[in-house]
């Protein structure tokens, strides 16, 4: 519905907006609080003017705020909306949050303790904690979703860029919560398979104990 | 004593009338509102420097990136401590508690509360439940590392003494629940003869909007507090999933009552700024009833915003939308208060005494915490800043600079009043800008630094963060230098102030500054009878008008 801008688009113009109203407004309350402490000062205006209020203006500064605090709900919707719904071709990772690392799934069976994901593409990650709360924030994606051991959530990006990003926990679980970085990692689809299959073979023995193990169960 | 025309009750001051009880006694066991009211005046300010210790302490462990003076396990109780003291012993209790219960009776022209009894009970519940807080500092285990929200599955596991902070805030909330069951029952018994609820003046107004609020909403945190420590106890699975509890269902409890409880704190300041600004400008209060009513609308709609905390908690669109929405309805009744005193200053008389400063601080801080909390209503954003420092920083500029500037506020605003003695004006009006400039370069920095994604109750932080930390942590030196300078001030002032014995220190027209300074036992030589509207300036100014002639 709105993929002319990206999310994170989205929520920098949703910031943007709501920012550049309140300075006008903040500015505007203040420059008048100023201008009348100055005017109005006990030396220059000894007697005040009684005006006991004025039912068309408190209407006015009523109704008016009202309009725009709903524009700007409308602009934090947009992002929300995008966010909420992941492509279904999406790529999807298992996310697991413990005291205090994130280790990393992926569809083949092999796990990092880094985030590796191939450029191009909608990432779906599935968030699941396996202690306490904890919260998967990557700031420069603009998003952050809760990690809880009975709920599972997911959340959903595309990399606009190859790069590195980091990757925090923001919900507070405990004594190394601060620590609990790690990194997002995006690169070419080409370096991505390279990866992958190289990770396999080097994972080979854990991922075909899981494999064989799963069945069983 | 009848035949006699002196009457200690009515002629005497509170602070040198005999009672039944002599010397400290006559304190601790006072039923007076205005004694009880200076003793929550110095167990709250006590505790507030106890919490400022913490934050202090902890902004200078994050002066620099890596450890400066603490490990992370002391830093995550500093922080739990700080929230919870500041939060529960100082922004919730300090002005209805102290001034509520100075002034309620005064300004509704009563001679006490309802009921004086349970008004010394309160407090005693104050400093019992503050008192089993803290003692968790002291137990083995430790002191509690939860932060001062105490979500579960944490809380449940971690080994430290959450039990005794539980208790405490569970008792501290029915402190809480007893005050503003007493403040709601006073303003509908208690107002003088002639004063309906349109002539009351708005701090009674916040005071009965907040009240209700403190009734209703506290038992929902008692309630859900008790339930940890049954989980914690027994094992009985309500929030902790592996037991088979669910824990989102506590972030809604917590909140439900957590939410208004912002109200709670903020509504008494805006009736303490609401009282100020009409006397410094000699002039009626612009739109009284659209500012008592949104006293109404903000503690009605209020409890209706909690989940805007939860919108990064996986809750369905539906819910996250209808909150969002009702999130930025309520800014409403705020936004209407603030133009209401902005329009009350226009062709006033001002004078620019320290009480009229720390108000008009107050709109200004209060207003940036107000649009910031726009910010986060919307909700993309929200999902970026939720949990980062932009969130500490917004809530300190709704609590500090708007309840805590509320506070200091209303101390120097009231000050002469309950003690009899002028403080140092021009040592009040340093402390001030000095307090302002501090309390900016501390807080606002946060604001930038949450955007850039550093999130909060962080021990550490990486390398960009640290010239952002480091203004912030200057800010605090200057914010707590000020502070002790004010508390200096007053201690002095106290002391060997100059005595006064004016009834009326700054021209107010409301029934507290009719009665001598300080007020004796009863208040009022004679019940005062209410022929009119508050803040009626026209006769005033007319006379004042005259004398310039
Ligand atoms: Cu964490
Ligand atoms: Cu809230």
């Amino acid at each position: 519905m709105f993929s002319e801008t990206t999310y994170v688009q989205q929520v920098d113009n949703a910031m943007i907006f709501i920012t550049a109203v309140s300075a006008v407004l903040l500015i505007v309350i203040t420059a008048l609080m100023i201008y009348f402490v100055i005017r109005y000062n006990r030396k220059r205006h000894p007697i005040a003017v009684q005006i006991e209020g004025n039912t068309k203006l408190e209407i006015a500064w009523t109704v008016i705020p009202i309009i725009i605090v709903m524009v700007m709900f409308w602009y934090g919707y947009i992002g929300y909306d995008t966010i909420m719904n992941p492509p279904a071709d999406a790529y999807k990772i298992q996310v697991t949050g413990k005291m205090w690392v994130w280790e990393f799934n992926y569809p083949n069976g092999i796990k990092s303790d880094t985030l590796f994901v191939p450029y191009g593409k909608p990432i779906q990650c599935d968030l699941k904690s396996l202690d306490v709360n904890h919260s998967f924030y990557i700031p420069a994606l603009r998003f952050k979703k809760d990690v809880m051991a009975n709920r599972p959530t997911k959340v959903w990006f595309q990399p606009e860029k190859v790069g590195s990003y980091d990757i925090a926990c923001a919900e507070y679980c405990g004594l190394n919560h601060w620590n609990m970085y790690t990194k997002l990692v995006v690169m070419p689809q080409a370096d991505y398979d390279k990866w992958y299959a190289a990770e396999l073979e080097l994972q080979k023995p854990t991922v075909a104990t899981t494999a064989t193990a799963e069945p069983t169960k | 004593m009848s035949n006699s025309t002196f009457n200690s009750a009515t002629d005497v001051s509170y602070l040198e009338y005999q009672g039944k009880h002599k010397g400290l006694a006559g304190w601790l066991l006072s039923v007076d509102h205005k004694r009880i009211a200076l003793l929550y005046l110095f167990s709250v300010l006590s505790f507030f420097l106890v919490g400022l210790t913490f934050g202090f302490l902890m902004r200078l462990e994050l002066i620099a990136p890596g450890r400066t003076i603490m490990d992370p396990q002391t830093y995550n109780s500093f922080f739990t401590l700080h929230g919870i003291i500041m939060i529960f012993l100082f922004v919730v209790p300090g002005l209805p508690a102290i001034f509520g219960n100075f002034f309620l009776p005064l300004v509704l022209g009563a001679p006490d509360v309802a009921f004086p009894r349970l008004n010394l009970l309160s407090w005693y519940l104050y400093i019992i439940g503050g008192a089993v807080a803290l003692i968790s500092v002291f137990l083995p285990g430790g002191p509690v590392d939860t932060g001062w929200t105490f979500y579960v599955p944490y809380s449940v596991r971690t080994n430290t003494n959450v039990i005794p902070a539980m208790v405490g805030a569970f008792i501290l909330g029915f402190s809480s629940i007893v005050t503003g069951l007493n403040f709601v029952v006073t303003i509908h018994r208690m107002r003088a003869k002639g004063m309906t609820f349109f002539r009351m003046p708005l701090f009674s107004w916040s005071l009965y909007a907040t009240s209700w609020i403190q009734v209703l909403a506290t038992p929902i945190i008692g309630i859900t507090l008790i339930m940890v420590i049954f989980e914690r106890v027994f094992k009985v699975g309500i929030f902790d999933p592996t037991l088979g509890g669910d824990p989102v269902l506590y972030q809604h409890l917590f909140w439900i009552y957590s939410h208004p409880a912002v109200y709670i704190m903020i509504l008494p300041a805006m009736g303490v700024i609401s009282e100020i600004i009409p006397v410094f400008s000699r002039k009626t209060i612009f739109g009284y009833k659209f500012i008592a009513f949104s006293s109404l609308g903000i503690a009605f709609f209020g409890s209706l915003v909690w989940a805007h905390h939860m919108f990064t908690s996986g809750m369905s669109t539906t819910a996250s939308i209808i909150f969002s929405l009702l999130t930025f309805l309520v800014a409403i009744p705020s936004a209407v208060k603030v133009f209401n005193w902005v329009a009350t200053l226009y062709k006033g008389s001002i004078s620019l005494e320290p009480p009229m400063l720390y108000a008009l601080a107050f709109i200004f801080l209060f207003s940036i915490g107000g649009f910031t909390g726009l910010i986060q209503g919307a909700l993309s954003v929200d999902l970026h800043i939720h949990d980062t420092s932009f969130i500490v920083a917004h809530f300190h500029y709704v609590m500090f600079g708007g309840t805590g500037f509320g506070i200091f506020a209303g101390l120097h605003y009231w000050f002469p009043k309950m003690f009899g003695r002028k403080y140092n004006l021009k040592v009040a009006t340093g402390a001030f800008w000095a307090l302002f400039v501090g309390f900016n370069l501390l807080y606002f920095p946060m604001f930038i630094m949450g955007w850039l994604g550093m999130p909060r109750r962080y021990y550490d932080y990486l390398p960009e963060f640290t010239i952002y930390h480091q203004i912030s942590t200057y800010g605090s030196w200057i914010l707590v230098t000020a502070v002790l300078v004010m508390f200096g001030n007053f201690l002095s002032a106290i002391r060997k102030g100059e005595k006064t014995s004016e009834p009326n220190t700054w021209g107010g027209t409301t029934l507290e500054w009719e009665t001598t300074t300080p007020p004796p036992l009863l208040n009022f030589k004679e019940a005062p009878v209410v022929t009119g509207e508050p803040y009626h300036y026209g006769d005033a100014a007319e006379s004042a008008g005259k004398e310039a002639k």
